[in-house]
């Protein structure tokens, strides 16, 4: 989230979109209703009517995988009513800035593409620069190549009629929500989006949430109170999980994974140090070389000297552009090419699109571990119904983990707030927490490699490693700490203290830090933050919601992201009566601002948006591998043959298998007319591997279910509480019919298109409850990230005989 | 002075409530009778965090004698004050069910049951495979002569689950070992 939990009250106009947050996130859902309270308009655009829809204003039913269309049209729109905030967008967002000759968009492909190999030459989307390196720009918004000029031209095509006719939203709907949302634009007024799986689940998973970031750059909404874009995460720790990297591509902090190309620290730095020719912007990545020696540090202690390169040189390194992600890891598992591996806290045999695929490919491995509360349909694979278990070669090792008050440590929740939790009762049983599960393990390797040898041991022997695991020490770790005495400001440090924020940390070893995003949060002078429980604020902290003694939040403490355009350029706020930060008597007030320097009419002032090289929040996006804008494509499987945005059907580059198993529905196929889209549900928990293991969750939401239009059960002759088959390209599932209202037919073309839902929370280790609704699902993929695009596929229905999964 | 509304609660209801009610005539004496009876009396209040969703819900654990009796949402907590959701309600009986897992378990390759193991041998049969899937797999050099010390037959799943020093311990153990297939929730 750019902002937190409870700044969603201050929204003058909420938009929930790709989140169903009333059954989902059902706590957090009071600051919706807040702002209700307060005079808000509450909109929620989904495929179906839940208990979000219920306490919104209106409910605007969307086809699923339609987002860019729908929100391409409200581009559209602001950019022909000139909603904009035309202050904030001149001089916060890179619409002034010059695209070079080489951008193109002609029938849906940008200039650059590769057919034979999928990908772009993004080379070609590159800003005019001038002899001095910086970025051209047109502060008229006259050139015809200036970025805002590009995107009034690409979102020309996104009428009513055509948004209409490809989302199946009727026009009058469509204009419901754009002139709501929409009057946000104006400088005193705040619009929240909130978006969840429901958009990142898409080959076009990356573009649908950077089509909110254009709307609410336009908008003006980044920054200030009641705006942002706000991701409501579902998992536990999935923010601080993401932080500290449990990811292939990035190590703690967003620090890429060395590649091949990066042979020594200084070739890595210099890949991945960005230079500005711009001199107020901050560029704050300009600081990843102390980030990335002090991780190394963190990591390899006092092995780690500038001599060695910190130890860079044991770290494994990728290569360019190879994909490690789960997806591959899967496929490379199903062609037999992985011996074994960790599967911890996580079901993929029930939550992985394609599941067949997946389950046959784990049977594969030599060994495997997992670490879980219950036995999973991932543990207990090699016993699946249908498998003879002697024919599954694989070792297994199922350790059993501790549950939450079984352990002590922090979790950073959706608004980056780092809050600590305290070890009620021991762990049930032998359970022991993750950590418990790795200190001892590489303890363990670590002993081998010092009696056996073996290959590359000192990438092991050399770590900073505990005898034990001491979760307040690894707290202290992540904050980071001095190795030699050293002086910041007036104050002396002497080594072993702890570093007082990330402005201290060096490139030169003396300091550590596991992550520099958390630096700041354990310091020798206010101790463990995320202990903190002070709720004491300013009154104008109190008008918008600000807790800044409560717990501790990164980056420094801060609330809300890139708050420095939450003000004009003279450090004045937009809305005087929620402000976040405001210039006063030479300081700032309020939030923690982005950065310290003065407003930007000061001579020293910066540009708001410092996590960007240029300091301009990005419109038009040159970084992505599918186009520097947003642009309407279909799902990999769709009810349609072809659309009136462009020939290209499908995006150009989303990511896909070839093995036998990846079979795909053909564009409109009718074998498979269906649009099915998946949920989670408020008493289960994603696959439901723990929920269903608690006796009142399951009594509450026993079985898997399919929820139809009474139109589409009529055509198909299936009643409320039928069994149904479902069946897509890839598999067979079955579940129990809820004929309703909540799901209406489409019409779209011209042509009418049913849609059903299922949630995907069942699985076999639960007796006769269903299994996986994720044997439907598809395997096809976002270029960027790689996530699957389980919220849209294409299946048939019909009533059952017989029913073996569901008692 | 600021007191939280959990802090004026207590006092209210060890002082001036009472106190106000017994002055009105009210007798309070059979609801102190019953309030002695709470499961949570003389339970010792630890902090603790609902593991469902990034809401993060602070919740109070109640443990006696080293048990766990009871759980509720934090009223002082800005975000939640007090309130949980379905799941988070049922945090107490997802701690006490008898489906929970006590001990390792370990499947042989072929078999068709699991085997109760003793954390020594699970840990010492794990450290095994890893070193010996290592010290054969590792990709010390690529074919480009580059260096890149790259383990790929082994790979880490999971997990949101972990705290963040759970997660900085598992990161640095994994590539300190040379993984690079590691991937968790964030990306499904």
């Amino acid at each position: 989230m750019t902002n937190h939990w409870i700044d969603i009250k201050n929204a003058d106009a909420v938009l929930i979109i790709g989140s169903n947050a009333a059954e989902h996130h059902p706590v957090a859902f009071k600051w919706i209703m807040k702002a209700k309270d307060n005079g808000a308009a509450l909109m929620h655009v989904d495929p179906k009517f839940s208990r979000t829809s219920a306490r919104c204003d209106f409910h605007v039913p969307l086809r699923s995988g339609t987002d860019i269309a729908f929100l391409g049209g409200m581009l559209r729109y602001i950019l022909e009513k000139e909603l904009h905030h035309k202050e904030y967008v001149l001089n916060y967002t890179n619409a002034s800035f010059i695209v070079g000759k080489d951008y193109a968009f002609e029938d849906g492909l940008f200039s650059g593409y590769d057919p034979k190999s999928r990908t772009y030459d993004r080379s070609k989307w590159a800003f005019e620069k001038g002899p001095d390196g910086a970025p051209l720009r047109d502060e008229s918004l006259k050139h015809e190549r200036c970025v805002f000029n590009l995107m009034k031209k690409h979102y020309d095509r996104y009428t009513l009629k055509t948004v209409s006719d490809v989302t199946g939203v009727s026009e009058q709907n469509l204009l419901r929500v754009y002139d709501t949302f929409c009057a946000t634009g104006k400088p005193d007024k705040a619009g929240t989006i909130l978006y969840a799986l429901g958009w990142t689940q898409h080959t076009v998973g990356v573009q649908n949430i950077r089509t909110s970031a254009l709307i609410q750059l336009l908008l003006g909404n980044i920054g200030i109170a009641g705006g942002g874009i706000n991701a409501l995460r579902g998992e536990p720790n999935v923010q601080g999980s993401t932080d500290h990297a449990l990811l292939y591509h990035i190590l703690p902090g967003y620090i890429a994974l060395p590649q091949a190309d990066w042979q020594t620290l200084e070739q890595f730095n210099k890949a991945n140090t960005p230079v500005t020719a711009l001199k107020n912007s901050a560029n704050w990545w300009g600081n990843r070389p102390k980030y990335m020696a002090s991780l190394l540090k963190g990591w390899y202690g006092d092995e780690a000297t500038p001599e060695n390169d910190f130890c860079y040189g044991l770290l494994p390194k990728g290569e360019k552009n190879e994909d490690y992600s789960y997806m591959y890891v899967m496929d490379k598992m199903y062609h037999g090419k992985m011996k074994g591996g960790f599967i911890f806290g996580v079901n993929p045999m029930n939550s992985f699109p394609h599941t067949n695929k997946m389950r046959k490919a784990l049977d594969n491995l030599d060994w495997m571990v997992c670490s879980e509360l219950h036995h999973s349909e991932t543990s207990d694979n090699w016993q699946r119904p249908g498998v003879d278990p002697k024919a599954c070669k694989t070792e297994v090792f199922l350790l059993p983990s501790a549950h939450r008050v079984e352990k002590a440590g922090t979790i950073s929740n959706s608004g980056r707030w780092l809050q600590w939790f305290d070890k009620a009762v021991e762990p049930g049983g032998e359970a022991r927490n993750f950590a418990d599960i790795f200190v001892p393990l590489i303890n363990r390797l670590r002993a081998l490699y010092q009696a056996e040898g073996g290959v590359l041991p000192e990438a092991l022997l050399k770590l900073n490693w505990p005898e034990k695991f001491d979760p307040e020490e690894w707290a202290r770790r992540i904050n980071g700490m001095f190795w030699a005495d050293t002086k910041v400001g007036n104050k002396l440090y002497k080594r072993g203290q702890q570093v007082p924020a990330f402005g201290a940390l060096q490139t030169d070893g003396s300091t550590s830090s596991l992550n520099w995003l958390y630096c700041g949060s354990y310091t020798e002078e206010e101790g463990n933050k995320s202990k903190r429980r002070d709720p004491s604020q300013t009154p104008m902290q109190a008008r918008i919601g600000l807790f800044p003694n409560w717990s501790w939040c990164w980056p420094v403490n801060r609330r809300i992201l890139y708050n420095r355009a939450s003000v004009d350029v003279n450090g004045k706020p937009w809305n005087p009566d929620k402000t976040v930060i405001v210039w006063q008597d030479g300081k700032w007030v309020g939030d923690v601002p982005d950065g310290p320097w003065p407003p930007m009419s000061d001579p020293k002032g910066k540009l708001p948006f410092i996590m960007n090289t240029d300091g301009y929040a990005q419109l038009y996006g040159p970084g992505r591998l599918d186009g520097p804008f947003p642009e309407h494509y279909e799902p990999v499987e769709t009810p349609l043959a072809a659309h009136p945005f462009s020939k290209q059907l499908r995006s150009p580059v989303y990511k896909f298998h070839t093995s036998d198993m990846d079979v795909f529905a053909k564009a409109a196929d009718p074998r498979y007319p269906i649009v099915l889209t998946t949920y989670s549900m408020t008493e289960h928990w994603c696959g439901g591997g723990e929920t269903r293991n608690v006796p009142n969750l399951l009594e509450c939401e026993p079985q898997l279910y399919i929820e139809m239009s009474h139109e589409l059960a009529k055509e198909k002759g299936i009643k409320n509480g039928d069994g149904v088959i479902v069946e897509s390209a890839r598999g067979r599932v079955e579940a129990i019919a809820m004929v309703t209202i909540r799901i209406r037919p489409f019409t779209v073309m011209g042509k009418t298109v049913h849609l059903v839902g299922m949630p995907f929370a069942y699985g076999w280790t639960t007796p006769k409850c269903g299994d996986s609704t994720n044997r439907l699902t598809v395997a096809a993929y976002d270029p960027n990230t790689t996530i699957p695009e389980a919220k849209a596929c294409c299946v048939n229905i019909r009533k059952a005989d017989k029913l073996t999964e569901i008692a | 002075m600021r007191f939280s509304r959990r802090q004026f609660l207590k006092m209210a209801g060890a002082g001036a409530l009472c106190l106000t009610l017994s002055q009105l005539g009210v007798d309070v004496s059979e609801a102190l009778a019953y309030a002695k009876t709470l499961k949570i009396e003389g339970a010792k209040e630890v902090q603790t965090i609902c593991p469902f969703c990034s809401v993060c819900c602070q919740v109070i654990a109640y443990v006696r004698d080293g048990k766990l009796v009871s759980t509720e949402g934090d009223p002082d907590f800005p975000v939640n004050e007090g309130a949980l959701c379905a799941k988070g309600a049922a945090l107490y009986s997802m701690y006490t069910n008898d489906h929970r897992l006590t001990k390792p378990l370990y499947r042989a390759p072929h078999s068709d049951k699991w085997e109760e193991k003793s954390w020594d041998w699970t840990l010492d049969q794990i450290a095994r495979r890893v070193k010996d899937a290592r010290d054969k797999d590792m990709i010390l050099k690529n074919g480009a002569g580059q260096t890149v010390n790259r383990l790929e037959s082994i790979f880490m799943m999971g997990t949101s689950h972990a705290s963040n020093e759970e997660c900085a311990v598992m990161h640095q153990a994994l590539r300190g070992l040379g993984v690079v297939h590691m991937d968790h929730q964030a990306r499904v």
